[in-house]
């Protein structure tokens, strides 16, 4: 269950979208972000969307794929879409004891929820269509301007390589902890609320003391691969930008025009 | 193959690694803040190493042989005595970076020695530490990896590969820094057999290639296949001859705490000869 986060999974490939510099989409994937909340009415979701699509489409990234990052976020989405349903004042549509459903609060949750879609795919892209190793080199680059005032910012991007390459393993070893743990007879299941999370105790400690097991072996790993800092350091694959960055650049731009025309598009209608 | 190199290594003698009066002690602090000795893991310990040359160590739980291995690329530094690699001291801080990418290193666990998500990225991490030029990476990795036949997979995930296939990316990791010794700390511990053959396979590749191995193993039948077996006990050296002696004497096996490979087992208890000590050797006499 745990495996089906797609959050951080590179998906091989040699499209257009995997071709851009990772700075490229690292931003564009920000921006993307930013705009979805600039968005504020049916017409700007539906350019969004649409833009994300093609996006998808040119990647060549199999939709079962990304669906599936979404399954293990539904629960959020769930959640902040109830939320808003009962919250929100406004034209009373349906009223029974304490609950009350609002037109607004409806229009809302249903734009949050596709928001929350939306960005969670889009920013998954990024992860899905660039190399780890890329995502982090453009990170760092980006942030070379903002070491001059303290920011680490190799040590940051190496982090990021760092964890990204042991989501999975981390993810073995809480099913091979959950595994043992229930052999040994405990029971994640029932009980309420409260009884549950402190039954993830059995699983968190385990999983505490094992990454730091792992960190230490790791550590020792990548001294002996010489590994002291980032200076001195050269790179197998330079990132650069090409032409396809120029072209990716304008369609944001105009992606954005686009976005906060939609804004007026709404009263139009 | 193996034999013609230890020809050469009777001709031209040359020590890579001299290890001298070698003592690593673990220390503790104590409840009122002293450092305190916990164990002694390395207790005098000397030998050399030859250029080219495969040696095994083998030895029980707390032996001490990974300590020692940690010892012989300054991951961990002597407590006494010194560690020599290629003329240059382990406790020389300066030159440290140069012995690490001298004295190779891979460890047992295959997932906790992998820092990239992608295969080639990993294999490439070392050579980037050292700032070796792009196209200089570019090349040394596809090699590394043609030679542990895992050039097909260089743009797979890392999580992906089986057990024995992530122990060659880290082979291969090793192999990228163009290293001349390469410390295998139990690396087939972790793996099934058929991953374990291929790793042990390689080793041999890489002895042939002129690359000095040293393997630290459990496994007896694997330990027989260098042209030197030490044996350690409770941190020092309890024997270091060749394989065939050493399997010619089963009272310094059993005192070592260790057990005759089946092989051996087999060929004692046949009475077959005791220069037999590899499955080659056994097959050309029942022939």
């Amino acid at each position: 269950m745990v495996r089906d986060i797609t959050l951080g999974q590179y998906y091989p490939g040699k499209s257009a979208v995997h071709r851009l510099d990772s700075r490229t989409k690292i931003i564009g994937a920000l921006a993307y972000i930013v705009e979805l909340f600039v968005v504020n009415n049916f017409w700007g979701f539906l350019i969004a969307a649409a833009a994300l699509f093609a996006v998808i489409a040119v990647s060549k990234v199999p939709l079962k794929f990304i669906f599936k990052g979404l399954t293990a976020v539904f629960l959020i989405i769930a959640f902040t879409f109830i939320i808003n349903v009962f919250l929100v004042d406004g034209r009373v549509l349906w009223h029974w004891w304490i609950f009350t459903i609002t037109y607004e609060g409806l229009q809302r949750a249903f734009f949050m929820a596709v928001r929350l879609v939306l960005l969670i795919i889009g920013s998954s892209m990024l992860t899905l269509t660039t190399k780890p190793i890329e995502l982090t080199d453009g990170l760092e680059k980006l942030l070379k301007p903002f070491s001059k005032i303290g920011v680490p910012s190799h040590e940051i991007a190496l982090m990021m390589t760092i964890a990204l390459r042991f989501i999975p393993t981390l993810m073995e070893e809480t099913d091979k902890i959950i595994k043992a743990q229930e052999a040994r007879g405990t029971d994640f299941e029932s009980g309420n609320l409260i009884q549950r999370a402190k039954s993830l105790i059995p699983i968190l400690i385990p999983l505490f003391i094992s990454s730091f097991r792992i960190a230490q072996e790791l550590a020792l790993a990548m001294e002996a691969r010489c590994y002291h800092g980032g200076e001195g350091r050269t790179r197998m694959n330079e990132i650069h930008f090409h032409r396809g960055d120029a072209w990716a650049g304008v369609l944001m731009v105009l992606f954005l025009a686009v976005i906060i025309a939609s804004r007026y598009l709404g009263a139009l209608f | 193959m193996r034999q013609s190199f230890s020809q050469v290594r009777y001709t031209e003698i040359s020590n890579f690694i001299e290890v001298k009066n070698l003592i690593i002690d673990y220390t503790r602090v104590d409840d009122e803040g002293r450092t305190v000795l916990a164990t002694r893991a390395v207790n005098d310990v000397s030998f050399t190493v030859e250029k080219g040359s495969f040696i095994s160590v083998v030895g029980m739980n707390g032996s001490g042989k990974s300590t020692m291995a940690k010892a012989l690329n300054g991951l961990l530094l002597p407590s006494k005595g010194e560690v020599i690699v290629d003329g240059m001291s382990t406790a020389d801080e300066d030159r440290i970076w140069e012995i690490r990418s001298r004295v190779g290193m891979v460890f047992q666990n295959p997932d906790n020695q992998i820092v990239s998500s992608i295969v080639e990225d990993d294999v490439a991490f070392g050579p980037e530490n050292i700032g070796v030029p792009s196209e200089e990476i570019r090349k040394r990795v596809d090699s590394a990896l043609r030679k542990v036949d895992m050039y097909d997979c260089k743009d797979k995930g890392a999580h992906m590969l089986s057990g024995g296939q992530k122990q060659r990316i880290a082979i291969a990791g090793a192999i990228a820094m163009r290293p001349q010794c390469i410390v295998f700390d139990e690396p087939t511990a972790m793996l099934d057999p058929r991953g374990r053959k291929q790793v042990m396979e390689i080793i041999h590749e890489l002895n042939e290639d002129g690359i000095t191995c040293i393997l630290i193993t459990h496994f007896m039948e694997e330990a027989a296949q260098a042209d030197r077996v030490i044996v350690m006990k409770e941190g020092q050296i309890y024997s270091d001859t060749t394989p065939e002696e050493l399997f010619s004497d089963r009272k310094l096996i059993e005192g070592a705490g260790l057990e005759m490979p089946p092989l051996i087992d087999l060929r004692d208890r046949a009475g077959l000869p005791e220069s037999i000590t590899t499955i080659e050797d056994m097959i050309c006499q029942l022939k």
